[in-house]
C-alpha cells in the first residue's frame, strides 16, 4: 500500500472580498514508501498550497474542497483536532521556508527540542532533561551540527544552521513523510547546496519519504527520484527523475528546462517563456498551457487534458501523448 | 579630459570598514582594496554570495554610503565626497535597479508617476512632456500598449512587469551608466531571460555602462563582458567572464559554478532532448 | 536572445482606464482620497455600523435648533421635574431641558473630540516623522520628549493645565486634551516611519530625485494612512472622554452646554438622589455611543492602506 494516496485534491481560496481562486485543481498524488519526489512550478502554480494541503496545513481563507488524502489507509482530509494532531505526530513534518525564522528568539535551541519531544511524547518516551538532551544531540548530529548548539539562542546561528536546526525538530518525531517547502530558496546561494546534500542523505538513510517542493528544476532533479511538474494548480507531468534532462516532455516543462543553461558551455543559450499564467479565479476550458504552448491544437482548446501515458511517466499533453503513442505503434508493428 | 572619460565609473582601493556598536571596538571590513573601472558602454558584473561585499560597493558607487578609504570617481565627479546636491545630480547619470521588484515600487503610486518622477526632477519636463516620455519608455521595456500601464497599480502586475517598470524608472533620467543589483534573482526562472535580454539591448541602444551585481553567474555570463568575484570583500579573480568561467582559478569561483542550477549536468549547454518548444532562442 | 514580452491581460474594449491629466488631479485629489475613504470604510460592517452612529450624532448637532424642541439654557421650565411631553428628559435644577442640552451638547463633545484629536495627530505624526526618518541627535531628543511624554499620567496633567489656564472655553479644553495625548500615536508613527524608510522604493525614491519632503509626504505618508487614521480616532476617542470628565470636575466652562456639564449639574444637584436618573443616563449613554463610534470606524481603517481598493 503506497505511503500517501491522494485523490481529486481541490484546495479554493475564498477571501471575504474579492474573488474564489481555485489553486489547487483536482490532483491525484501516490507516494510511496521511502519515495523522494520533487514538486516543480513557478510562482503561483499551487505547489506551496498543494503541499500545505497534503499536510493539513492550510489556513483560511484557503481550504480544501472535497478530495481525499489517505495516509497510510486512513483519510486524513477529513480529521480535525486531537486525532488530525496525533496523524501528524505519527506521521508527517513540514519544513519550510522560512524555518529558520520560525524559531523562537527568546529560547534556546535545546528548549525547541523539548518542547517538541514534550508535546509529542508517546508512551515509553524518556522526557527527562538527559533523555531530552541526548535524542537532541543524535537529530544536531544527524544535520551536521554540533551538539554544543544546544545552548546557543537563534540569533547566533547563521541562515544555513537555523535550516538545518528545522530539519532537525522536523525529524525528532521520526515522521514517515516529511515535506520541505523551499527549504533553500531563502539561504545564501553556497549554503544552499550544502543543505540540500544534507537533506539528501538524511532521506537515504533514514528512509522517509520526502516531498521537495522548489521553483527550481536544478535542484529537483538533482536531489530525487521522481519529479512532478505543475501549472495553473494541476500537475502537468509526473516522470522519474533520470528521463527529465532528455526525450519528450509536457511543453511547459520543456520551456522550463529551456531556462536553464550552463555558463561554462561555448555557446550558451537561455529561452524564457512568453505570456503569463492564467487567472485563477477563472475556471478553465481546455489545457491551461494551451495559450503559450506552439504545439496548440483544436482539441487543446476544448478538452483540458488528464495525465495520460508518456512512458515511463505521465504528462497532461494530448498532443505528446498521441506522438508517444503513435511511436509505440509504430515500435509494436517492426 | 575627453568626452569619454565624462563616462568612466573608476574604482581605485577602495574600502569600507564598518564599526560594530556594542562591547568592544569590532570592526568588520565589508570591502577591502577593490579597484576596477566600467568604460562607457561596458558591462561588468561583480558576483559573490551575500557577504562579499558587492551590496555595499554598489551602495558606495551609488553614494549611499561612503568608503572607508580609496576613491569612486564618475567622469569627473568624486563620488565618495558628495553630500545631498551632488547626490542628486550623481543620480541623474548612475541609475539603479533593484532587486526586489515587489518592494522597490510604492504599492500607492500608479506607474506612470513613478516613471514620471525622474523626467520631472532631473529633465526638467512639464507634466505632459513626462507622461510623452513614460509612454516612450514603457514601449521601450516592452510593456505595450503604454497607456494602459501607465495607469496601474504595481499589484496589478507581474513581477517580470514590475521589474520592468523599475527599469524604466532608471532610464527616466537619461543616465550614462546603470547599477543592476540581482535584478532578476526574485523573479520565476521564465521571466528572467526577458529581463535580462532587455538589459542588454539597453545596453546596445543606448550606450549605456552596466554595472551588474548578482550570485548567478549563468546571468552575468548572459549579459556582461568583465566579471569580477568577490569573496568577503576582496577581489579574488577578474577577467573577460567567458574566460573566468571555462577556466576559473580561485576556489571560491568554483564554489560558485557549481551552486549554479544546472539540471544539464553534462555541460553541454542544451538540454539533450533535440526538440526545443519555447519561441526562439538567442546566443551570446 | 529575443525579446519576449509578457503578453498584458485580455480587456474588453472600451474600458483602458485613461490615463489622468495633472492639473485636475491636483485639486480633485484630495476629494477623491476622501470619497475613497468613506467608500472604503462603508464596505467594512463594524466601520459602517460606527459611521452610521457618528452620522445621527453629527446630524444632530448641525440641526441642533431645529431638532430640540426648546432652547438649551432657557430657564423656564418647572425644575427638577422627571420625563413629560414637553420636556422628555426632564429638566435640571435650574429648570432648563435635559433633552435640548442633550442635542446641543453633541456640537461640543464632537468639535473638541474631533479637534483635539486632530491636533494631537498632526503633533504625532510630524514628531513621529521626523524622528522616524532620521537618526541621531534629532530623533534622540525626540525619543526623550515623546517618552517623557507617555510616562506623564495624563488625566492629573490635564486637570492642573485645564485649572490654571485662564479663559476657559472650548478651546482651552482643546489644547489641553491634544497636549496630553500626542505621545503614544508619534511613538506609533515612529517605528512604521522607520520600517518604510528602509524600503527600497522609498531608495527609489531618493534615486528618482526627489526631496525630502515630498519623499516623507508623498512616498512614506500615504503608506501609513491607516496608522495614522487609527491613531486619529483612538485620540478623538480618548478627547471625547477626557472633555467630558474635565467639564464634569467643574474645570470647563460652566455656561457652555455639553454633555459633561450635563454630568456636572447632575452631580451638584443630586440628580440620582431627586430620582432623575435620566439627567445621568442620557449624557452618559451619549458619550459611550459616540467613544463607540469612533473605535468600530476604527475597524475598517486597515483597508485604507491597501492599494487594492483604488481599482475602480
Amino acid at each position: 500500500m503506497a505511503l500517501l494516496e491522494a485523490r481529486g485534491v481541490n484546495v479554493v481560496y475564498e477571501p471575504t472580498r474579492g474573488q474564489r481562486i481555485w489553486s489547487v485543481r483536482d490532483v491525484d498524488l501516490t507516494l510511496e514508501q521511502g519515495e523522494f519526489v520533487g514538486l516543480v512550478g513557478e510562482s503561483g502554480c499551487g505547489k506551496s498550497t498543494l503541499g500545505f494541503a497534503l499536510t493539513r496545513m492550510l489556513r483560511p481563507p484557503a481550504h480544501l474542497s472535497g478530495g481525499v488524502i489517505r495516509f497510510d489507509g486512513t483519510d486524513v482530509a477529513s480529521l480535525t483536532g486531537e486525532r488530525l494532531r496525533r496523524a501528524r505526530r505519527d506521521g508527517f513534518a513540514l519544513v519550510l521556508q522560512s524555518g529558520m525564522n520560525a524559531l523562537n528568539p527568546v529560547r534556546t535551541i535545546g528548549h525547541h527540542f523539548g518542547d517538541v519531544l514534550k508535546a509529542n511524547a508517546r508512551p515509553g518516551d524518556d522526557l527527562s532533561r538527559d533523555g531530552i538532551g541526548r535524542r537532541a544531540a543524535e537529530l544536531l548530529e544527524a544535520v551536521r551540527l554540533e551538539s554544543a548548539m544546544l545552548t546557543r539562542y537563534p540569533h547566533e546561528l547563521s541562515g544555513g544552521m537555523r535550516q538545518r536546526v528545522s530539519i532537525a525538530l522536523a525529524l525528532s518525531l521520526q515522521p514517515r513523510l516529511i515535506v520541505f517547502d523551499e527549504p533553500t530558496t531563502a539561504l545564501d546561494v553556497i549554503v544552499q547546496q550544502a543543505v540540500m546534500d544534507t537533506i539528501k542523505d538524511l532521506q537515504r538513510e533514514r528512509g522517509f519519504s520526502a516531498i521537495l517542493i522548489s521553483h527550481d528544476l536544478g535542484v529537483v532533479l538533482e536531489a530525487t527520484d521522481r519529479v512532478m511538474v505543475m501549472y495553473a494548480g494541476r500537475i502537468v507531468e509526473d516522470q522519474p527523475a533520470r528521463v527529465m534532462t532528455h526525450g519528450l516532455h509536457h511543453p511547459y516543462t520543456e520551456a522550463l528546462l529551456g531556462c536553464y543553461a550552463d555558463p561554462r558551455a561555448d555557446v550558451v543559450e537561455l529561452g524564457g517563456i512568453p505570456g503569463s499564467p492564467p487567472d485563477l479565479s477563472v475556471p478553465n476550458t481546455g489545457c491551461s498551457f494551451a495559450p503559450r504552448c506552439p504545439l496548440t491544437e483544436d482539441i487543446c482548446r476544448s478538452q483540458d487534458p488528464p495525465l495520460l501515458s508518456l512512458a515511463p511517466g505521465w504528462a497532461a499533453c494530448h498532443v505528446r501523448a498521441r506522438v508517444a503513442h503513435v511511436e509505440e505503434e509504430v515500435r509494436s508493428v517492426r | 579630459m575627453s568626452a569619454s572619460d565624462v563616462q568612466t565609473l573608476t574604482v581605485s582601493g577602495v574600502s569600507k570598514v564598518f564599526q560594530v556598536r556594542g562591547r568592544g571596538h569590532r570592526t568588520v571590513t565589508a570591502v577591502d582594496d577593490v579597484s576596477f573601472a566600467v568604460a562607457p558602454g561596458a558591462a561588468v558584473s561583480l558576483v559573490g554570495a551575500s557577504g562579499s561585499g558587492k551590496s555595499t560597493l554598489a551602495k558606495m558607487i551609488t553614494g549611499s554610503e561612503r568608503p572607508t578609504s580609496g576613491e569612486i570617481t564618475f567622469g569627473d565627479t568624486s563620488v565618495g565626497r558628495l553630500r545631498a546636491g551632488g547626490l542628486r545630480q550623481l543620480h541623474r547619470r548612475v541609475q539603479m535597479v533593484f532587486q526586489d521588484p515587489y518592494g522597490a515600487l510604492n504599492p500607492l503610486h500608479t506607474v506612470e508617476y513613478t516613471v514620471m518622477r525622474p523626467c520631472q526632477n532631473f529633465l526638467g519636463m512639464s507634466h505632459a512632456q513626462a507622461s510623452d516620455r513614460v509612454a516612450e519608455l514603457l514601449e521601450t521595456v516592452g510593456l505595450v500598449p503604454a497607456a494602459q500601464y501607465a495607469a496601474k497599480l504595481p499589484h496589478q502586475l507581474s513581477g517580470g512587469q514590475r521589474q520592468r517598470v523599475i527599469i524604466a524608472r532608471a532610464l527616466g533620467s537619461d543616465p550614462d551608466l546603470i547599477v543592476a543589483d540581482e535584478p532578476v534573482s526574485m523573479l520565476d526562472v521564465s521571466l528572467r531571460a526577458g529581463v535580462l535580454k532587455l538589459l542588454a539591448e539597453l545596453r546596445r541602444t543606448r550606450g549605456l555602462s552596466l554595472l551588474y551585481i548578482t550570485h548567478d553567474l549563468l546571468s552575468a555570463r548572459l549579459i556582461t563582458d568583465e566579471i569580477l568575484v568577490l569573496n568577503q570583500g576582496r577581489v579574488v579573480e577578474r577577467g573577460q567572464t567567458k574566460q573566468v568561467l571555462q577556466h576559473p582559478t580561485d576556489k571560491y569561483t568554483i564554489q560558485l559554478l557549481n551552486a549554479v542550477a544546472n539540471p544539464f549536468a553534462d555541460g553541454s549547454g542544451r538540454p539533450a532532448n533535440g526538440s526545443k518548444a519555447t519561441n526562439g532562442r538567442g546566443t551570446t | 536572445m529575443t525579446i519576449i514580452t509578457s503578453v498584458p491581460p485580455p480587456q474588453a474594449p472600451g474600458t483602458a482606464p485613461p490615463v489622468r491629466i495633472g492639473a485636475a488631479s491636483a485639486v480633485l485629489g484630495p476629494l477623491r482620497f476622501i470619497g475613497r475613504a468613506l467608500r472604503t470604510l462603508w464596505s467594512n460592517g463594524k466601520a459602517r455600523t460606527g459611521l452610521i452612529i457618528l452620522g445621527l450624532i453629527v446630524l444632530a448637532a448641525i440641526f441642533a435648533p431645529l431638532i430640540a424642541p426648546h432652547s438649551p439654557t432657557a430657564t423656564n421650565f418647572a425644575p427638577y421635574k422627571g420625563p413629560s411631553a414637553t420636556n422628555l428628559l426632564g429638566t435640571t435644577g435650574n429648570g432648563q431641558d435635559v433633552f435640548s442640552q442633550l442635542i446641543f451638547g453633541a456640537r461640543v463633545s464632537l468639535i473638541v473630540g474631533l479637534c483635539a484629536g486632530a491636533l494631537a495627530t498632526l503633533v504625532a505624526v510630524t514628531i513621529g516623522l521626523i524622528s522616524g526618518y532620521r537618526t541621531g541627535p534629532i530623533d534622540e531628543v525626540l525619543s526623550f520628549v515623546t517618552n517623557l511624554a507617555l510616562v506623564i499620567p495624563a488625566l492629573p496633567l490635564m486637570i492642573i493645565l485645564a485649572a490654571y489656564l485662564q479663559g476657559r472655553s472650548v478651546w482651552t479644553i482643546v489644547l489641553v486634551v491634544a497636549f496630553t495625548s500626542w505621545a503614544t500615536g508619534a511613538r506609533v508613527i515612529r517605528s512604521q516611519t522607520k520600517t518604510l524608510r528602509t524600503r527600497d522604493f522609498v531608495t527609489s525614491a531618493v534615486f528618482s530625485g526627489e526631496r525630502l519632503p515630498r519623499i516623507v509626504f508623498r512616498d512614506i505618508l500615504p503608506n501609513m494612512t491607516s496608522l495614522v487614521a487609527a491613531s486619529f480616532l483612538a485620540a478623538a476617542t480618548a478627547a471625547v472622554l477626557a472633555e467630558a470628565s474635565l467639564e464634569f470636575l467643574g474645570l470647563g466652562n460652566p455656561s457652555t452646554v455639553s454633555w459633561g456639564t450635563i454630568l456636572f449639574a447632575a452631580q451638584q444637584q443630586n440628580a440620582l438622589l431627586t430620582g432623575q436618573w435620566l439627567m445621568v443616563f442620557a449624557p452618559g449613554l451619549a458619550i459611550v455611543l459616540l467613544m463607540v463610534s469612533f473605535t468600530l470606524i476604527n475597524f475598517g481603517v486597515d483597508a485604507l492602506s491597501n492599494p487594492r481598493l483604488r481599482e475602480k
